[in-house]
């Protein structure tokens, strides 16, 4: 009795502690009813979506896992009879393999490469933009939505034609240099050249994201605080690290993190540049997977390549996560 | 000046302040800044836009022209010829016609699969929401050609190579993680009050949300549609795997047929490309603001 009592209690004595509940309370209550006898409705909208991303994603990545400790071949493809399993043969004999190694250290030296350029270039003209005449920046703004919204096949296209040993205009460009020749120069039979051109690819296709995104988060940053601290004696490289940075840092971090994530897995660029058959020079972790897997029909080694890529990348997915969290955008 | 001052009167405003009044000796200084930055401005204004200039001017220029060691920045004249060859190549047509199915397909699944599920996640409070769009974000981090070998084997299994339906299905999910999350933040937006009172009038639930909430977000969902389309019509390993017959590649496909063994046809694989660009950059430009909010806010094909 007493215990009902205090119970019954607890509800009116709890509003002066908290005011700003009181409201909410008993609309709050009017609106529960109509949530809890149907529980089952969220899921029920989810479920086609569930259903779809399990078959195209959770299942795919399941079968991933299974053939990387199998021996799955062209003939058990076309025979459908099961592979046979090898335990972690599949991972010792590439992690192994020396040159899994070159691979995995050209992708990541690629990966760091392209994305110290854009994220560098990127800030380097979001700041510049703000002290652009209006002119100068509406055309450099048109610039960089005509380069975002070019198709990664057609922008690579564009850059091979650039690129082109006889009729390129970058050769007749720079053997009009005096001392210099490069008229039917290939570019691509060096792969330190040829990656050149490639990352040329990548970063000018990822920088106008960069910028407008930065830009706009530059227009965030209280010009008065950055005033204030020109007046207090701060040079131009101490306002933009104490006071500039600070405000955009969220989001140059998620900027970031995507960068690395896309440029880890650049595949299309190098695939398409080489005419679909990239030579072994020009493989990164994506296209050697690939090419284990469809042009040596050795299926599992390329899963279990693959299985390698997603277990790298996961640490840089949950920084990104968390990221997404902090900010509130998964609430 | 006068439309420099209104198109971006609130950054520019207190720095116009200070420089008129002068209080501070920086003015002339400040004048030649502007003007140093201007250049660097200019210079990566070429730098970006030249890439694309080169490209409309080579699908333009004259195919002997083309094969010159010593290209010209303005054509001596324009042609449609590239066009015409690039028109007349084979299955140009057929691969229109594959695109335009997948693409359309694809993307009306992805979009009501995405809206019902955008409409749970953000509208209801429910046991496994938050692993729901955890899931959501994570499927879009793997890398696609991880998930191609598993696909490929699964879509041979189950006789769906070489057909459209498997690249159908495999491009509406790869299109709904992304268009879930966009539509899930225009949700969220609409006041849940407006439901409620629906609701109070008599609306069933479902009745609230095809009266009240979907007029309200449907620019969100054109956005987000326009932006499925935009991905789908790109993707082109998928469909270059997947496919075999030349009659069902798409067109991103049939742009590699301009490149053989004896060389490149330049001329006209810029003509195609201006051609399947149009509609991307038709597109694009409508949705170039929410894109960028898009991209840092969880959803994250690129």
């Amino acid at each position: 009795m007493t215990a009902a009592d205090t119970k019954a209690a607890d509800p009116p004595a709890a509003p002066p502690q908290k005011p700003g509940k009181v409201a909410p309370g008993p609309s709050g209550g009017g609106v529960r009813p109509s949530r809890k006898p149907r529980p089952k409705l969220p899921y029920l909208l989810i479920a086609p979506a569930i259903v779809a991303i399990g078959a195209v994603f959770g299942y795919p990545l399941v079968e991933t896992v299974i053939m990387s400790f199998q021996d799955m071949r062209r003939a058990h493809l076309w025979g459908g009879t099961t592979p046979p399993w090898v335990g972690f043969e599949q991972f010792t004999n590439i992690l192994g393999d020396p040159e899994f190694w070159w691979v995995a250290f050209r992708t990541v030296l690629f990966m760091v490469v392209c994305v110290v350029a854009t994220m560098g270039l990127g800030l380097l003209t979001a700041l510049l933009m703000q002290r652009l005449s209006t002119w100068v920046r509406l055309l450099l703004t048109g610039a960089l939505i005509a380069a975002w919204s070019m198709p990664l096949l057609v922008a690579t296209s564009i850059f091979r034609w650039l690129s082109d040993s006889d009729y390129g205009v970058v050769n007749s460009t720079l053997s009009k240099i005096p001392g210099l020749d490069f008229q039917g120069h290939n570019w691509f039979l060096d792969p330190w050249q040829g990656f050149t051109v490639i990352g040329a690819v990548v970063v000018w296709g990822a920088i106008p994201f960069v910028v407008v995104t930065l830009y706009a988060a530059l227009t965030q940053v209280p010009r008065e605080l950055e005033e204030a601290a020109q007046l207090d004696g701060a040079g131009v490289i101490g306002v933009f690290r104490n006071v500039t940075f600070p405000v955009i840092k969220p989001v140059f971090q998620m900027v970031a993190t995507l960068s690395v994530i896309w440029d880890f897995n650049v595949f299309g660029q190098i695939f398409l540049m080489r005419g679909n058959k990239p030579e072994p020079e020009y493989e990164l972790l994506g296209l050697y997977s690939f090419s284990k897997a469809f042009d040596s029909a050795s299926f599992s080694q390329g899963t279990a390549i693959a299985l390698i890529t997603v277990l790298l990348l996961s640490g840089v997915a949950v920084y990104y996560l968390r990221q997404l969290m902090k900010t509130g955008e998964v609430e | 000046m006068s439309t420099s001052v209104t198109s971006t009167a609130p950054a520019k405003a207190p720095e116009a302040a200070t420089s008129s009044t002068g209080v501070y000796e920086l003015r002339p200084d400040r004048k030649k800044h502007r003007l140093a930055y201007n250049l660097v401005g200019l210079g990566i204004f070429v730098v970006m836009a030249f890439p694309v200039y080169w490209l409309l001017v080579s699908a333009f220029r004259p195919n002997h022209e083309i094969r010159s060691y010593d290209q010209t920045l303005w054509p001596s004249s324009f042609t449609a010829d590239n066009f015409v060859r690039a028109t007349e190549a084979p299955n140009f047509w057929t691969a229109i016609q594959s695109s335009l199915i997948i693409c359309v397909t694809s993307v009306a699944g992805a979009m009501l699969i995405g809206t019902i599920a955008a409409f749970a996640i953000g509208r209801f409070d429910f046991y496994g929401r938050k692993p729901f769009m955890t899931v959501l974000i994570l499927v879009q981090m793997l890398p696609p050609t991880a998930m191609l070998i598993p696909i490929y084997i699964q879509l041979n299994n189950i006789g769906a190579l070489n057909e459209y339906w498997g690249v159908i299905i495999v491009y509406l999910v790869s299109v709904l993680p992304f268009t879930t999350w966009m539509i899930r933040g225009f949700v969220i937006n609409v006041p849940k009050e407006l439901e409620e009172s629906a609701m109070v009038d008599g609306c069933t639930r479902m009745g609230a949300f095809w009266r009240v909430i979907f007029p309200l977000v449907a620019p969100g969902l054109a956005a987000a549609s326009i932006f499925a389309l935009i991905t789908a019509w790109n993707e082109y390993l998928f469909a270059y795997i997947l496919l075999q017959d030349n009659e069902k590649y798409t067109l991103n496909v049939w742009l590699m047929n301009f490149t053989t063994d004896r060389g490149t046809d330049y001329g006209a694989l810029m003509a195609a490309s201006v051609l399947i660009s149009i509609p991307v950059v038709v597109f694009f430009m409508i949705v170039q603001k929410k894109m960028a909010a898009g991209l840092t806010s969880g959803a994250v094909k690129g």
